[in-house]
């Protein structure tokens, strides 16, 4: 009796499992990085006003998560496109080609910089990547203040929050502070953080941090550009300079949307989604998302990305991913 | 002391040991009242926080402006047609507008009244001009929704004194604010935006509406499964099974299934429920799904509670008196259990309502905008949407945070007072 009741809970599952792969999704499935969503949530919500199509469905899973859902196969059951902070990795490549995601174009679509900040209430500081790597690294010598890093830095003991290792802006800030102004011969050792308390691991949680550096104001904290634009009466982002020596006549420039956009701001990153091409034709409105994402409206010098602080792409980058858009250009 | 005190010195070693005992006691309550003050206190804590964060975001500030209908923009005939009329440039009318309002002529300058006026303002526009085809071709005054930092302005969260680059605001910017202050143009309404939409990525836009209902929708699958599958195994494993090594094995791994970590309830439903019967992401059902995974044990286990709580006195009489285990089951048992049954549903509920973990593993926590109109559409849940806004860089958001955790409270509360009524209704006394 009992075993014939299982059976047929067990075929009534079925025929609603099989019931429910043949619903086709009119809405396109976004997955992909937290650091892109801020800007791609904009995109969809403008996108689901001006036409008749769904708002696209857009998962903060991080990066890695996100190509995992991206590279699981193709079809309705499967993410559309892919937000990430940084490139493909070739293993994540060969996990969606071994899938049968083959065509996939690359997009990229601004720039994002990453902020040292501390609160308004405390000096302004002017660094060196340099500077900032010895005041931050396991084998930079452990200064406890500031001026034993430079002398010409103020008097301040040393505090600084980065983010978990699970973020995308701590890989970043890893990648374009700590291994580039890295001094060392073994390159495994440059990323390596202090561990006497100097340096401590924050959360996720941006608006905490703030709240933080407003009370200690000794601390630094490191966030994305939008994140200190949205909180500039509370906390200030170092002016930073690429250059390196002692030379006291470096050009440090603040964080802003022309530093950036310009690279005379040295810690920024490129932003970019990756889309399965063989998707366009299938999801409803896939086509015409792809196509806002491009307009000189939503990702040029004027428009509504840079409002919410995205850093826009050079004209000759906009055209070229454009045309990736336009003529559904395929990764090699 | 004296164990072979006289009889005179025994009352006294008693009365002692009384007053001993009545300290002790008076000491006791006190701890207890401390405690209880001490919980009272975060209570509140707690409560001001919210409820002084939270209630601004209730209200929201409105500005009354002229809109010329520009007849070349606007064509009369696509008014009565929705997807026809989705397509006037509304922007155009807006910015038009409320340039010739500010004078404001620099493209820098009509930039800046980006932060004056919400891009929602072409909605409300829309609406009013199909609701009055006769004024296309007129000016008309109408109140639009402030800009999020503007709304922050009125609401006297912006600090004026800061210097000009660390304000949300700059100098322009607020001389507008106060202009329209100073003519009578503003006005605080309550903001039912909040109550009609979904999220946003404007403030001023974001609203609850599709957080809730995904909420309703997931706790509705929940209920609907765990209720009677929760009750149906505690009344075989208390009334009917035998008692050997199996139920046993059974009963430990209910046990233990009520202290797992709900995000592995999670991992199940994404293997389960999405790979293997491809049940689509997102949707408030699988998320029932997940949650009736995740509160079936604590219903058996309060069912079970509670069914064991009922007199064998009554299960007695009733088989005396003829009625079959079952009919006695049935009849007696099950009605006299029915209000602890309840209660440990409405907790387990209530727990399933707050949860975020397994939900993100099913692509539950997501930017959803359109309303879930059933159970297979994508949808997130109240919880998820806090968390949301609370990770958003725009100021605006904190109060909205604090907003959705007082719907959140409320929603929880409306589920307690119903398990109250419920109780009362079905208790019986012996």
């Amino acid at each position: 009796m009992i075993t014939r009741n299982i059976a047929v809970a067990a075929a009534a599952m079925t025929v609603a499992a099989t019931a429910s792969v043949a619903v086709a999704r009119d809405t396109v499935s976004i997955v992909g990085s937290s650091t892109v969503y801020p800007f791609a949530t904009v995109v969809a919500e403008e996108f689901g006003k001006k036409t008749q199509f769904n708002t696209p469905k857009i998962e903060s899973t991080g990066t890695g998560g996100g190509m995992k859902l991206f590279c699981a196969g193709l079809g309705t059951d499967h993410a559309d496109i892919t937000n990430a902070s940084r490139l493909m990795k070739s293993s994540e490549r060969e996990m969606c080609e071994s899938n049968g995601v083959t065509d996939i174009m690359y997009v990229k679509v601004g720039y994002d910089g990453i902020a040292f900040a501390n609160s308004v209430e405390s000096p302004k500081f002017n660094l060196t990547l340099e500077q900032i790597w010895t005041a931050m690294s396991a084998h930079g010598g452990l200064p406890a203040t500031w001026n034993e890093v430079d002398s010409s830095l103020p008097n301040q003991p040393i505090s600084i929050i980065v983010p978990p290792p699970t973020s995308g802006t701590r890989d970043a800030f890893a990648e374009l502070v700590l291994e580039e102004a890295c001094p060392l011969e073994d390159e495994d050792k440059c990323a390596e953080l202090r561990e006497d308390g100097a340096v401590v691991e924050g959360g996720e949680n941006d608006p905490l941090l703030v709240n933080k550096l407003v009370e200690n104001t000794d601390q630094f904290g490191i966030f994305g550009y939008s994140f200190l634009a949205n909180n500039a009466d509370r906390i200030q982002g170092a002016g930073i300079s690429a250059a390196s020596g002692q030379n006291y006549n470096m050009n440090y420039a603040d964080p802003t949307i022309d530093t950036i956009a310009s690279g005379d701001y040295p810690i920024a990153r490129p932003l970019q989604f990756y889309v399965k091409a063989a998707h366009l034709d299938v999801i409803p409105g896939m086509k015409e998302f792809m196509d806002e994402w491009v307009a000189e409206g939503t990702w040029g010098p004027e428009g509504y990305l840079v409002d919410a602080n995205l850093v826009p792409m050079p004209d000759a980058e906009r055209e070229e991913f454009r045309n990736v858009v336009q003529n559904r250009v395929v990764m090699k | 002391m004296n164990t072979h005190a006289s009889a005179a010195s025994a009352t006294e070693v008693v009365q002692q040991g009384l007053d001993k005992r009545y300290s002790a006691e008076s000491r006791f309550k006190i701890y207890g009242i401390l405690g209880i003050s001490i919980a009272m206190v975060f209570l509140f804590i707690l409560m001001f926080s919210i409820l002084s964060t939270g209630i601004p975001a209730f209200s929201k500030s409105k500005i009354l402006l002229p809109f010329y209908m520009d007849p070349e923009v606007i064509n009369v005939e696509d008014l009565a047609d929705p997807a026809a009329a989705r397509k006037i440039n509304l922007r155009k009318i807006v910015n038009d507008s409320k340039a010739a309002f500010f004078g404001a002529t620099e493209r820098a300058d009509k930039r800046q009244l980006e932060e004056v006026v919400s891009t929602l303002a072409q909605l409300e526009v829309l609406e009013h001009i199909r609701a009055n085809p006769e004024d296309v071709g007129q000016t008309v005054e109408l109140w639009v929704t402030a800009d999020d930092e503007a709304g922050r302005w009125y609401k006297g969260e912006v600090d004026e004194t800061l210097p000009e680059n660390r304000r949300p605001l700059n100098d322009q910017q607020i001389e507008w604010l106060k202009r329209l202050t100073a003519e009578e143009r503003v006005k605080t309404t309550f903001n039912d935006t909040f109550f009609q939409g979904g999220d946003s990525r404007n403030p001023e836009q974001a609203g609850i509406l599709a957080a809730l209902k995904g909420s309703f929708l997931t706790l509705i699958v929940t209920l609907g499964l765990s209720f009677p599958v929760g009750v149906a195994a505690a009344v075989y494993l208390e009334e009917f099974a035998p008692k050997n090594r199996f139920t046993d094995l059974v009963e430990v791994n209910i046990n233990n299934l009520a202290a797992v970590p709900s995000i592995i309830f999670g991992l199940l439903g994404l293997a389960v429920f999405l790979n293997i019967f491809g049940m689509p992401r997102s949707a408030p059902v699988v998320g029932g799904l997940v949650l009736t995974l995740m509160t079936l044990p604590t219903i058996i286990i309060s069912s079970r509670a509670a069914l064991r709580a009922v007199p064998p006195s009554i299960k007695d009489a009733a088989l005396g008196l003829g009625a079959s285990p079952m009919q006695t089951v049935f009849h007696h048992v099950v009605p006299l259990a029915l209000p602890g049954m309840l209660t440990g549903t409405i907790i387990g509920l209530a727990q399933a309502l707050g949860e975020t973990a397994p939900l993100l593993m099913i692509g539950m926590v997501a930017f959803i905008v359109d309303v879930p109109q059933g159970f297979t559409d994508a949808s997130s849940v109240l919880p998820v949407q806090i968390y949301l806004w609370s990770d958003s860089a725009e100021r605006a958001f904190v109060e909205k945070t604090s907003g959705g955790i007082i719907v959140l409270l409320m929603f929880l509360i409306a589920m307690n007072a119903m398990a109250v009524l419920l109780r009362k209704k079905f208790e019986r006394r012996w």
